[in-house]
């Protein structure tokens, strides 16, 4: 019923409307470039938090009392949480690579051996440090822990081990942003922010301002149909998108110095997909605010969880379960992932793909409840 | 048979809240006819039109647009027909150029460039097509908007207050353009406020309080209400008007200018009273053909009666 007799006619006469409409529009032409300005300022801070219970991933090739204690320190200093054991390096990257963990212990064949034999060796733990937030505090009691486990299991003969100096090391080894600076996070995670504001906020006034102006009425006594009427409304909003992505990409690289690991052509494909996401929700908000402020309203309502739990605030491994349930159908929690990947880790299409389905079912999804919500009469 | 009427529609009933707006209406307006939509403010003419045209769903009744059903076809109906809003509701932010064409897109019209420039040309503003809508004064948007809803050529017009605001010039032009219209065979059904506009319409009805009071012809209309009214010329009309009110036989006292026209439905008694007056010196009283306005004053007031009489 609503994709049967598509009038591509119609639907550009839309698209063209709604170009002339926001040209005139000043207000809206600067908060375009406004807001992503003022955002990368006010957000070029970092915000601090001490996130617990980070996934860690663990490769043992050696399995003696010593790493078993180690690993157990290490879960009860509560920063890290052993979600899995992988059998080799190759793995870990991988888990590194798709988000799933946070750190990888990577303990060598011979360590207990060496331990005993006094040759302070080392156990190597990797970082995604792309958030710095997120492994600041874990990595910084790391130290405590090898003299702990020193003091708890080096006793009777093995104790001259564990006095002096400590008898074996961790060597932290921070992946994708070595230097822990948090604007390399911030800046690619405020694109996703700023995109979601502005653009559910534009398009949520989209529809609740052709019923205020009283044109509402004039354009449903017309053949157009819902769809062509939405998805016409969102089409100016994507080439804002990709202006203000554009905007963002500038600076992270100009102003912030982020370096830009992976491919430009995946970003913006990535921001393609989010914006569109975006717009369909911007949308579905317009048909069923009945009016300007309830519109806006709405766009706060949906912003809040969006900022506070997509990890663009606090990093998402650190949340409560119930946080990441929630945090899982908002689309910001993708994009997060993809810009931070694909901007600091280089992320390939396979590694990607995770994030990227669940925001074109998303997209799908809403626009499908928009065109329902759609008031086809007055009543 | 269905086929000879534009309009068709049966026992329409619509409430917002506990207020009935459109009250069991039923209405037949004939091809080629121009359908005068007459009734105080808040009567429900444009309610009744918004049902018409598929804008509003009726809480029940029925019946077809142009041989379409109201409720399940609109979008036929859409296609075909040329609703102008009370208020109005083009795009005060695109120039009258952009609305126009943004019209013709929708109703995806063929040589758009073409309808449009003429639609400009007779409209008069071809000089003026960049300039922004929302800078036309009020006579020339409602002008603006009649030239936009009739531009797709649609069969039947849904006009509601078309002239409101518009100089008689206009008026003029306009009523001579709906009776040409109505020559080629397009139905219109307008609203208005207007009696010389009511004169001109083929048919006409009256709504009150959602209820439709009467319909017909002018002359049916007056005729079907069996009024008698006397013209006084005088001076001081409205002491004298004053005094006339709650007289025998007297049910409404209207000053029309420089005369005082005196309604009644009982024509024997207002005959006795008016003969009294007729003695007063300067002053002069003559029996005339009740007018249509005469008749929906009388019928406003009788509806109010019945309304405030329901209600208690
Ligand atoms: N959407 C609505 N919600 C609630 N009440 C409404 C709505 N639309 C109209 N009404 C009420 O219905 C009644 C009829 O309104 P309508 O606009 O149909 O009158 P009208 O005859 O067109 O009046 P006018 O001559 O002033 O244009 C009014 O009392 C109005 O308040
Ligand atoms: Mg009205």
């Amino acid at each position: 019923m609503t994709l049967s007799g598509f009038s591509f006619a119609r639907w550009w006469g839309v698209v063209l409307k709604e170009f002339l409409q926001l040209r005139r529009d000043r207000v809206t032409f600067a908060m375009i470039v406004g807001i992503p300005i003022v955002q990368l300022a006010l957000f070029g801070f970092a915000i601090n938090s001490d996130p617990r219970h980070l996934p860690t991933a663990v490769i043992s090739a050696d399995h003696s009392e010593f790493t078993r204690s180690l690993v157990a320190a290490m879960q009860n200093s509560s920063y890290f949480d052993i979600t899995e054991t992988l059998p080799d390096e190759q793995a870990g990257r991988d888990a590194l690579a798709r988000g799933r963990v946070q750190f990888v212990l990577n303990i060598p064949a011979d360590f207990t051996r060496r331990l005993l034999r006094g040759e302070r060796p080392a156990v190597l733990l990797e970082a995604d440090a792309t958030d710095p937030q997120a492994t600041g505090m874990a990595l910084s009691t790391v130290s405590q822990l090898v003299s702990s486990v020193a003091q708890k299991d080096l006793r009777g003969p093995l104790a001259p081990l564990a006095g002096g100096e400590p008898p074996f090391e961790i060597r932290v080894h921070r992946l994708y942003n070595p230097e822990g600076i948090t604007q390399y996070n911030i800046v690619p995670g405020l694109m996703g922010v700023i995109l979601t504001m502005t653009l559910v906020m534009m398009t949520g006034l989209a529809m609740t301002r052709e019923r205020e102006r009283g044109t509402m009425e004039n354009l449903l006594s017309t053949p157009v149909r819902p769809v062509e009427v939405m998805s016409g409304k969102i089409v100016p909003y994507i080439v804002i998108g990709l202006i203000q992505a554009s905007i963002i990409l500038l600076a992270a690289r100009w102003v912030f110095g982020v370096p830009f690991v992976g491919s430009v052509i995946a970003i913006y494909l990535a921001a393609l997909l989010f914006i569109a996401a975006n717009l369909t929700v911007g949308i579905a908000m317009s048909s069923l605010a009945k009016n300007q402020l309830q519109a806006m309203q709405m766009t706060m309502f949906y912003f809040l969880p969006n900022i506070l739990l997509s990890g663009f605030m606090f990093p998402f491994a650190g949340m409560p379960q119930w946080a990441q349930w929630i945090a899982s159908v908002l689309p910001l929690t993708y994009f997060n992932r993809l810009i931070r990947g694909i901007v600091l880790k280089g992320n390939g299409w396979l590694d990607l793909w995770p994030d990227i389905w669940p925001l074109a079912v998303f997209t799908l999804v809403v626009m499908t409840m928009a065109v329902r919500f759609y008031r086809r009469t007055l009543d | 048979m269905s086929d000879a009427l534009a309009i068709d529609v049966h026992g329409l009933n619509k409430r917002f809240g506990d207020k009935q707006v459109v009250d069991d209406l039923s209405l037949q307006v004939r091809r080629g006819e121009i359908f005068g939509f007459l009734g105080p403010n808040g009567s429900g003419k444009t309610t009744s039109i918004r049902l018409m045209c598929g804008l509003l769903t009726p809480d029940s009744g029925g019946g077809t647009c142009l041989g379409y059903d109201i409720v399940r076809e609109s979008a036929q109906i859409k296609r075909r027909v040329g609703y102008m809003t009370q208020r109005f509701s083009y795009w005060e932010d695109l120039t009258i150029r952009e609305n126009l064409d943004f019209v013709a897109r929708l109703y995806e019209m063929p040589d758009r460039r073409r309808v449009v420039d003429a639609a400009l040309e007779r409209l008069g503003l071809a000089t003026r097509a960049k300039q922004l809508t929302g800078s036309l004064s009020g006579g020339w948007k409602q002008r603006l908007a009649l030239t936009a809803c009739m531009l797709h050529q649609p069969q039947l017009l849904l006009l509601d207050e078309p002239t409101a605001g518009v100089d008689p010039n206009a008026r003029r032009d306009f009523w001579e353009e709906l009776h040409r219209l109505a020559a080629d065979g397009i139905s219109v059904l307008v609203s208005t406020h207007y009696m010389d506009e009511a004169e001109r319409c083929h048919k006409l009805a009256y709504i009150a309080y959602g209820k439709l009071l009467v319909q017909g012809t002018g002359e049916q209309v007056i005729a079907e209400q069996r009024l008698t009214t006397y013209a006084v010329h005088s001076e001081g009309l409205s002491e004298l008007s004053t005094a006339l009110r709650g007289q025998p036989g007297v049910e409404q006292t209207v000053v029309f200018g420089s005369v005082l026209h005196v309604t009644g439905t009982d024509a024997a008694l207002l005959a006795a009273t008016l003969e009294r007056l007729a003695s007063r010196p300067g002053l002069r009283v003559e029996r005339i053909d009740t007018g249509l306005e005469d008749v929906f004053i009388h019928l406003m007031k009788r509806s109010t009666d019945n309304y405030a009489g329901g209600r208690s």
